[in-house]
């Protein structure tokens, strides 16, 4: 991997490379939506004349960035683009943040995800906070979880906060989008949205405008990816947006930016196989699962869930006892796959959602419901690197862009 | 490819065999790591098996049902840890009365260890426990995380640790398995968890009792004649998927 090589080869190259960018490094970090919301965020900068670098799709660690830097950096070392924006892990944002100080940072939420890694969510929050600590000109908050707004009170003095989240006439949707069971009452109330911050306001399933004070729209939009947690993305994706351009911000720009937005790899996007829609939905923790299927449930279609437990998919499996699948039980589960599918398939038991068939073999599962659900929509829940194995297959069957070159 | 049985099993002639009351304990504060789960499966499997369950979940500051049958508890933060002190504490005598009156309880990971006498915390600050298990925790830098598998009384058992506290039983308390893969209370003498009476202590998540139906249905024997008065008469559950990922695990963890 070249960029492990050059982070222990050159611990400054990061520094360097990123040093002097005109208008700095904007990190997007937090459990869900990274990787849609930077590449959101990407499409609104470029659509306003701005030369971006980020980092591909999902690698979000800081050799990560580094890799795809050294196809980009010069002779001086030095990058040209206006502005990075960089999707990192929770973890991994610090690290980076030790090296390069963020001149904005977009924090998103928080939520149980790979306690094997992170021990405990008070933990990711303290993460979040730390690295807003390190940002040096704004930090954009989300104003609806308590853990990642109440960092607001934990920024240097002249950094700017704002935030997004959503119009209070949806505020009921909020408990499909985090767990309020981890979230306790605290002292500390954020304060009542201003013009300054974006607020989600959907008028149905697809279409939707963000709020920013009483007068200013931008949108309504529809996006390709569907649900409303890409909204949410796309709110502070355009909250964040409007931060960084303030005057030169247009917003007839950032609504095209949006919409022409591809669902990125696994998320939500959508593949033609074989003349019917097959839709591949990367799950990663109780509230993503919990967020997919509130998604989808709307149109059930027949369905494969395959679960892994790599370390980045998360080696303990009993997050998906946090997740409530009666959503599937009337139309029930074709397959479960993955070399956790046998556990999966047992938990579905317990919501009382048959399962049709278990094959561990994630090639072997693909093969056969392809097969034999040939003549209808498709719909695969995959952890992260069962998404990427299904994801080679599909690509080498339908001709399919590989990772890395995702049109950004 | 192999064809799943997912049989719904039957749920008798529809007559209840009794009331079983399970208590799940600080559900909010301490479960972050899916132990839900083990409420979950037992309330489907007394349904499966004839038995009506009443689910209670008992919060902090409200009254402690003192007709529980079953008693659960799982593993949380330090900061849920905090939230439930106060309670347990208020609720100690009770749990104590319960426990030493045979009520069975399954304590898992953080739990477990408030169900010991102390847990130590790196500084060296004496948290009490209630002390119904023999055992003392000290806090630790370092995490016990992966995956586990446990010769116990209930077969092979398996499933997921993920703690700080090392754990050492006193002398005279019977471990609730030995460890064949992974850290169990301490990284050093291969016991995992503590049994006493009917009390269960483990760090096993997974959660452990859908991965392991012999020691749920354990479970719900010790509390169907306790409530009932009657052995268990247990209905007939297929529990093909349970043992498959069982020994699927077990074949991919033990070499």
């Amino acid at each position: 991997m070249p960029g492990l090589v050059v982070e222990k080869v050159d611990p400054r190259f990061l520094t360097h490379a990123l040093a002097d960018l005109p208008r700095g490094v904007v990190v997007v970090t937090g459990t869900n939506g990274k990787t849609t919301t930077t590449k959101m965020l990407v499409a609104i900068l470029r659509e306003h004349g701005l030369g971006v670098f980020t980092n591909p799709t999902g690698s979000n660690f800081t050799r990560g960035v580094i890799s795809s830097m050294l196809a980009e950096v010069p002779m001086s070392g030095r990058l040209k683009a206006d502005i990075a924006v960089l999707e990192l892990d929770e973890a991994h944002a610090l690290k980076f943040a030790a090296a390069v100080k963020p001149t904005y940072s977009l924090l998103l939420n928080v939520a149980r995800d790979q306690l094997d890694r992170f021990a405990e969510i008070d933990h990711t929050a303290k993460l979040l906070a730390e690295l807003a600590q390190q940002t040096t000109t704004g930090v954009v908050l989300n104003i609806d979880d308590s853990f990642v707004s109440r960092i607001a009170d934990r920024v240097r003095e002249g950094v700017k906060v704002t935030y997004f989240g959503v119009d209070p006439s949806i505020a009921d949707r909020l408990p499909e989008l985090q767990e309020a069971d981890v979230r306790f009452e605290d002292s500390f109330a954020p304060p009542p949205p201003t013009a300054a911050d974006g607020l989600l306001k959907p008028h149905d399933e697809r279409s939707f405008e963000v709020r920013f004070g009483d007068t200013e729209r931008v949108g309504p939009m529809v996006l390709k990816q569907r649900g409303l947690a890409a909204m949410i993305n796309a709110a502070a994706a355009t909250s964040m947006a409007k931060a960084l351009l303030a005057n030169e911000f247009r917003e007839a720009g950032a609504v095209r930016a949006l919409e022409r937005v591809e669902p990125p790899f696994g998320r939500g996007e959508v593949i033609d196989a074989d003349g019917q829609p097959l839709e591949l939905v990367l799950v990663k923790n109780p509230a993503g699962f919990t967020v997919a299927l509130g998604t989808y449930g709307s149109a059930p279609v027949t369905t494969m869930v395959a679960i892994t437990d790599d370390y980045a998919d998360g080696r303990d499996v009993s997050w998906l006892y946090d997740v409530s699948f009666e959503s599937l039980r009337d139309k029930g589960v074709g397959l479960t796959s993955g070399v956790r599918a046998y556990d999966m398939a047992l938990r579905l038991k317990y919501d009382d959602v048959s399962v049709a068939e278990v094959e561990p073999d994630l090639q072997a599962a693909l093969e056969h419901f392809l097969t034999a659900y040939r003549n209808e929509p498709k719909r695969i829940f995959c952890t992260y690197t069962a998404m990427m194995a299904l994801r080679r297959d599909l690509a080498a069957r339908y001709g399919l862009a590989k990772f890395g070159e995702d049109p950004a | 490819m192999s064809i799943a049985t997912n049989g719904h099993p039957a749920e008798g002639d529809g007559v209840s065999k009794g009331r079983i009351k399970v208590v799940h304990i600080y559900p909010r504060e301490m479960s972050i790591y899916g132990d839900l789960g083990n409420t979950r499966c037992l309330a489907s499997r007394l349904r499966w098996h004839g038995y009506e369950p009443v689910i209670h979940q008992h919060h902090p500051g409200n009254d402690f049902p003192t007709d529980a049958h079953l008693v659960l508890g799982g593993g949380g933060q330090d900061s849920g840890q905090a939230r439930v002190e106060k309670d347990l504490a208020h609720n100690a005598d009770t749990l104590r009365r319960l426990a030493a009156g045979g009520t069975p309880m399954l304590m898992i990971c953080g739990m477990y260890q408030l169900f010991g006498n102390a847990f130590v915390t790196v500084e060296g600050e004496r948290l009490p426990g209630i002390g119904v298990l023999d055992v003392t925790t000290q806090g630790n830098a370092k995490r016990m995380v992966g995956p586990v598998v446990l010769e116990t009384a209930y077969g092979d058992v398996v499933g997921y640790e993920n703690h700080s506290g090392s754990t050492q039983l006193a002398p005279g308390q019977q471990p609730f398995g030995h460890v064949k893969v992974g850290m169990g209370n301490n990284g050093a003498d291969r016991t995992e968890g503590a049994v006493t009476g009917n009390v269960f202590g483990s760090y096993l998540h997974g959660p452990v009792l859908p991965a392991n139906p012999r020691l749920a249905d354990a479970l719900i024997a010790l509390a169907v004649e306790r409530a009932l008065g009657v052995p268990f008469a247990p209905g007939r559950i297929d529990d093909a998927l349970a043992d498959e990922a069982r020994r699927r695990q077990v074949r991919r963890l033990v070499r």
